[in-house]
């Protein structure tokens, strides 16, 4: 029971990454209908941000709850910005050509992010940039203390209030979403743009409203989880942002709650996987287990049935 | 079904004319150039290694390493009077971009000595062109037994400076079983085949001696989370876990056992040799224990003299790879120096006949394997760096046909 | 059109192939050869993805796991059979013959996959097929990374060197060849149909299951080609040959064709090959170039080197003989081309 336990713990706190990640993909989906393939790497620049920022500010030494919060805010700006700038440049000049086109463009622009941080560093003060290839040591941002201790599960402090913030992050993006202007526009223009655009909407201005949205959203996975697993390196978006694409179209590509939940599920079936069954086929299991969810509902767990119009 | 047809008969010719082309063909070259001599006042030197991709990490600091021992070479008058030139190829950690570099570098570049790869798949896909090529290939740290001498036959162009698998998995188990451990935990990295190749060693060693493996759990190279893993371990209740993984995933496997309460030690092979395992593990790593080629702590000149040029030259203390790296193009540029003549055949023969080399890793020997017969010390972390332990000698065995005759210069503990 | 002249068609290609592969050959200097090798298992692979990707409009992400199911085959059987000779036939022939074996088997057993994934598509579109295809491959290597008889994750060592020249470049060719005829035959036309609306092509009789998963097992089929190429060119096979990052190339070079044009992955794949060779020497920065020449390649051309047309549709080449078009298109663009507003009223 202890066991099982500390895998929901575990898997939890790896699910929060995933759900977090996935809401970027998930979002840029529902209104472009395109797999923005260099969100893992945006979620990447996040975690850099944090680590640049915190050296700035000299975290190292007297960590404190403002410093923390001023970086986490800053990591997502920087990220916002990277995500528009992404959307303005790569994406936005191919809107209207076929998906597969601009799927391309988001390759390279995730190669562009993840080969351009392998580079020896060309900036040496106050920052080394970029960072080069060998992984680097996240400073703790905060003194938290010793783990809790729950029916003998062990649960780390910082991810319990990294929970906590995804939590509250996942409730302020339902409400942007289902409460908002911006929201109401959103999902307007993930209905259809044209008819939207001719109500009077400013889709591009939605559209780019939306990459901010989910980029900010991954600079704080990227934060939360270089808290609890203090490695950064300029490839670790690539597997995390894989894994949250899949958690995304296991949720239902498109649905903001389904992200969340296929998320959660994901790094849950990993962790039991992993810990009950053989971790050597913890990868092998975990897509078996996606790929008989998407036969029972091709749909995704939440997403709306499709009527193909003829 | 008419295309479906057309796929066949396609299918068929293809067959058929591929026979009757190779039959037209000319024998393939007998490569009578390669490894020719330099010509000019600059000897290239070859190095592939992954400089992008997952394990560029890896392929940077094996990169510094011959660099720093290039320029030292090059200072010192070089090669025989002629000035050393290095040339590195990237291949993103790839087999067959690895196979593309290698055979660029030979065959067009014309270098005369080839350094790489850090993985023994990439050196496996790079040893075929250099044996067919006549140009002797060095490899800093592959350890697969199969990268010298595959199928019975040791290739005979290749070498290495650094432990074979079996030989790091039984020093591991016999120093596991000496300090009286007995039961024990392995933590794999399924897709790396070094890390595969020590686990499997340890495990048939540590058995024979007595051990208990009480689990035997994988993990794969860039995953962020172990949990699941070291939660399954730590019911098992292991004396000690042998994870022989790369320092970048055992440093957070190392703080994620600890967070899970797990308090016996970690053990692991070469592959933790790097500061940023202490970096980044900071106190969870502690008290654990790893096999290496050498200790910091050994006094002797040809270590401390490196490990302070490499920090003036780079701002960081040179990792395991960084060392193998500069051992293995000392070695190269040792035995060139040694060679009768420029020819490849010459310098082969001369990198086989290293004895005793005072290496930074150790006192190198290439034994009739071409693996390099060198002792293993361990190292337990304190404090922030491994401090040593003990020297383990390579078992008289069928592959160490000739011990290392100068017993290496005993680093002494503290 | 004629037996006789359909078969023409179909050789007419090697006749004049050969020559071309002969002369590059010779021409192309020997440090480059490796790189023309694995440019021609690039040519199938790309040709081989349109088909799904291109032809059907299936975006499949899986192919690296069908390379990985032939090329381990493959190696196998040339491992098993390396010191077997066919007793009347001097050993270079029955090297050949055994070569050949070998290729067509990887070829089934990658065929016998490709129709296990190929199932899922009956149910599965878009963006959920990409996810299936990419989790299929992942399954495949996972396994084969488990396999001890398949030598784990250090894979199978000491491969014969069979891949030459001539069997890279004329198993490009029968792959062409193959992607070309189909392209222009009525199956070709259902595979089309399958890509412009599936909905609408159901309801005029084609049978989009039975289409679909044909498309999977012929490209299926031909990416085990590439991969027992492959494998017996660098005389390795190991897991890490085939992850995603694999699959995610090819459907690159198809993209930066065209989706549909079967010179046009020709084309990309040769010209991506070479290119990134080119830059070898800029080390680190090579992959950087890399990635900026896609990006303004795609910005500069959205819809691929040569849309959904072939090379021979584009202006200078009007003029030759050219192979029966696939619809008369004076003027107007070719009605395969696709058209799709980012998915603008899919959603109901």
């Amino acid at each position: 029971m202890t066991e099982f336990l500390q895998h929901l713990a575990n898997g939890l706190s790896v699910g929060t990454i995933y759900a977090l990640i996935a809401l970027g993909y998930t979002m840029v989906y529902g209104v472009l209908k395109l797999i923005n393939f260099a969100h893992g790497d945006v979620y990447m620049v996040g975690a850099f941000a944090g680590y640049y920022l915190g050296q700035v500010l000299g975290t190292e030494k007297e960590p404190s709850f403002v410093k923390a919060a001023f970086i986490t805010m800053g990591a997502m700006v920087i990220c916002g910005a990277l995500g528009f700038a992404i959307e303005r440049f790569a994406y936005r000049p191919l809107r209207h050509r076929a998906r597969l086109t601009a799927l391309i463009t988001a390759i390279g622009v995730s190669f562009l992010l993840e080969y351009g941080f392998q580079l020896p560093p060309f900036v040496r003060s106050p920052i080394e940039f970029p960072p080069g290839p060998s992984p680097r040591f996240f400073p703790q941002l905060l003194e938290l203390g010793e783990p809790f201790e729950l029916f003998g599960a062990t649960v780390p402090r910082i991810d319990v209030l990294g929970f906590a913030v995804a939590v509250v992050l996942m409730l302020g993006l339902q409400w942007i979403v289902y409460r908002t202007r911006f929201g109401t526009a959103m999902r307007a223009a993930s209905f259809d743009p044209q008819v939207a655009g001719l109500m009077g909407i400013p889709v591009n201005r939605i559209i780019s409203g939306t990459f901010v949205l989910g980029s900010a959203l991954a600079a704080a996975a990227g934060i939360i989880n270089a808290s609890s697993r203090p490695k950064i390196e300029p490839l670790f978006g690539l597997i995390s942002g894989l894994k949250a694409f899949v958690a995304a179209v296991l949720g239902g590509i498109g649905s903001v709650p389904g992200a969340m939940a296929g998320g959660m599920v994901l790094g849950l079936t990993e962790e039991y996987v992993a810990g009950y069954t053989s971790s050597q086929y913890r990868d092998a299991i975990a897509f078996t287990v996606l790929i008989l969810v998407l036969l029972v509902r091709p749909e995704g767990l939440f997403g709306k049935g499709q009527v193909e119009k003829v | 079904m008419r295309s479906f047809r057309a796929v066949s008969v396609a299918v068929s010719l293809l067959a058929l004319a591929a026979c009757e082309q190779k039959k037209k063909e000319a024998p393939p070259a007998p490569a009578a150039q390669g490894g020719a001599p330099a010509a000019g006042a600059v000897i290239l030197v070859g190095h592939v290694a992954s400089l992008t991709g997952n394990e560029a990490t890896f392929g940077d600091s094996t990169d510094k390493g011959i660099r720093l021992a290039i320029d030292e070479v090059n200072a010192k008058g070089g090669v025989k009077g002629k000035q050393l030139q290095l040339k590195t190829y990237d291949d993103q950690g790839k087999p067959e971009e690895a196979a593309i570099a290698a055979t660029r570098l030979i065959v067009q570049d014309k270098i005369s000595v080839l350094l790489g790869e850090v993985a023994s798949s990439r050196s496996l896909a790079m040893a075929p062109i250099a044996d067919q090529n006549k140009v002797p290939m060095i490899t800093p740290s592959s350890t697969n037994p199969r990268v010298t001498k595959d199928a019975g036959k040791t290739r005979p162009y290749v070498f290495r400076v650094c432990f074979i698998d079996p030989f790091q998995g039984t020093v591991m188990a016999k120093f596991a079983s000496e300090k009286g451990i007995k039961k024990v935990a392995v933590l794999r990295d399924v897709g790396n085949d070094y890390s595969v190749g020590l686990a499997d060693y340890f495990l048939s060693k540590y058995k024979e001696l007595g051990g208990k493996i009480v689990d035997d759990q994988s993990y794969k190279a860039g995953d962020q989370d172990f949990k699941a893993q070291l939660t399954a371990i730590k019911a098992k209740g292991p004396e000690a876990i042998y994870v022989p993984g790369y320092y970048t995933d055992v440093a957070l496997i190392a703080r994620q056992a600890r967070e899970l309460g797990i308090k016996v030690p970690l053990m692991g092979g070469d592959g933790w040799d790097s500061p940023k395992l202490f970096e980044i593990g900071g106190k969870a790593i502690e008290g654990s224990y790893f096999s290496n080629h050498y200790s910091y702590e050994d006094p002797s000149p040809r270590i401390q003299d490196f490990v302070k040029r490499y920090k003036e030259r780079y701002g960081v203390i040179p990792d395991g790879l960084a060392a193998t790296g500069y051992d293995a193009a000392r070695i190269a540029f040792d035995g060139m120096n040694r060679a009768k003549d420029w020819t490849g055949e010459a310098a082969r023969d001369a990198i086989e006949a290293t004895r005793g080399f005072e290496g930074v890793t150790g006192v190198i020997s290439i034994d009739a394997d071409h693996n390099a017969v060198k002792p293993a010390v361990v190292l337990e972390i304190k404090g922030g760096a491994g401090h040593y332990v003990a020297t383990v000698q390579p078992d008289a065995g069928p592959s160490a046909s000739s011990q290392a005759q100068p017993t290496p210069a005993s680093p002494k503990p503290n | 059109m004629g037996r006789a002249r359909a078969f023409l068609r179909s050789v007419a290609p090697f006749l004049v192939g050969a020559p071309i592969l002969a002369l590059l050959q010779r021409v192309i200097p020997p440090g480059w050869q490796p790189v023309a090798v694995n440019a021609g298992v690039d040519v199938v692979l790309a040709v081989s993805l349109n088909v799904v990707n291109g032809f059907t409009g299936q975006f499949s992400l899986g192919h690296a796991g069908f390379m990985a199911v032939g090329g381990y085959t493959a190696a196998k059987i040339t491992l098993a059979l390396a010191g077997v000779k066919i007793a009347f036939l001097p050993e270079i022939v029955s090297d050949q013959l055994v070569f050949a074996l070998a290729l067509s088997a990887g070829m089934g057993m990658a065929a016998i996959a490709g129709f296990l994934v190929g199932m899922p598509s009956l149910r599965l579109r878009g963006d959920y097929l990409a996810i299936v295809t990419l989790g299929f491959g992942e399954i495949i290597r996972s396994i084969i990374e488990n396999m001890k008889f398949l030598g784990q994750a250090t894979g199978l060592s000491g491969l014969p060197a069979h891949t030459n020249f001539a069997w890279v470049g004329i198993s490009a060719i029968a792959t062409i060849v193959m992607a070309r005829r189909l392209a222009v035959s009525t199956e070709g036309r259902a595979l089309f149909a399958i890509r412009e609306d599936e909905v609408a092509a159901e309801a005029m009789g084609v049978d989009t299951t039975g289409y679909k998963v044909r498309a999977f097992v012929i490209s299926a089929a031909y990416a085990g080609l590439a991969g027992g190429l492959l494998v017996h060119a660098i005389l390795l096979v190991t897991p890490k040959m085939f992850t995603f990052i694999r699959s995610i190339e090819v459907v690159v070079m198809v993209v930066l064709g065209g989706l549909g044009s079967v010179t046009g992955s020709v084309l990309a794949a040769v010209a991506l090959r070479f290119a990134l060779e080119g830059f070898r020497e800029f080390q680190q920065y090579r992959m950087v170039v890399y990635a900026l020449l896609l990006v303004v390649l795609m910005l500069l051309r959205p819809q691929g080197i040569f849309g959904t047309r072939e090379i021979w549709d584009l202006a200078p080449f009007r003029r030759l003989p050219r192979p029966r078009p696939l619809a008369p298109a004076p003027g107007g663009a070719s009605p395969t081309e696709v058209r799709d507003d980012a998915g603008t009223g899919r959603r109901a």
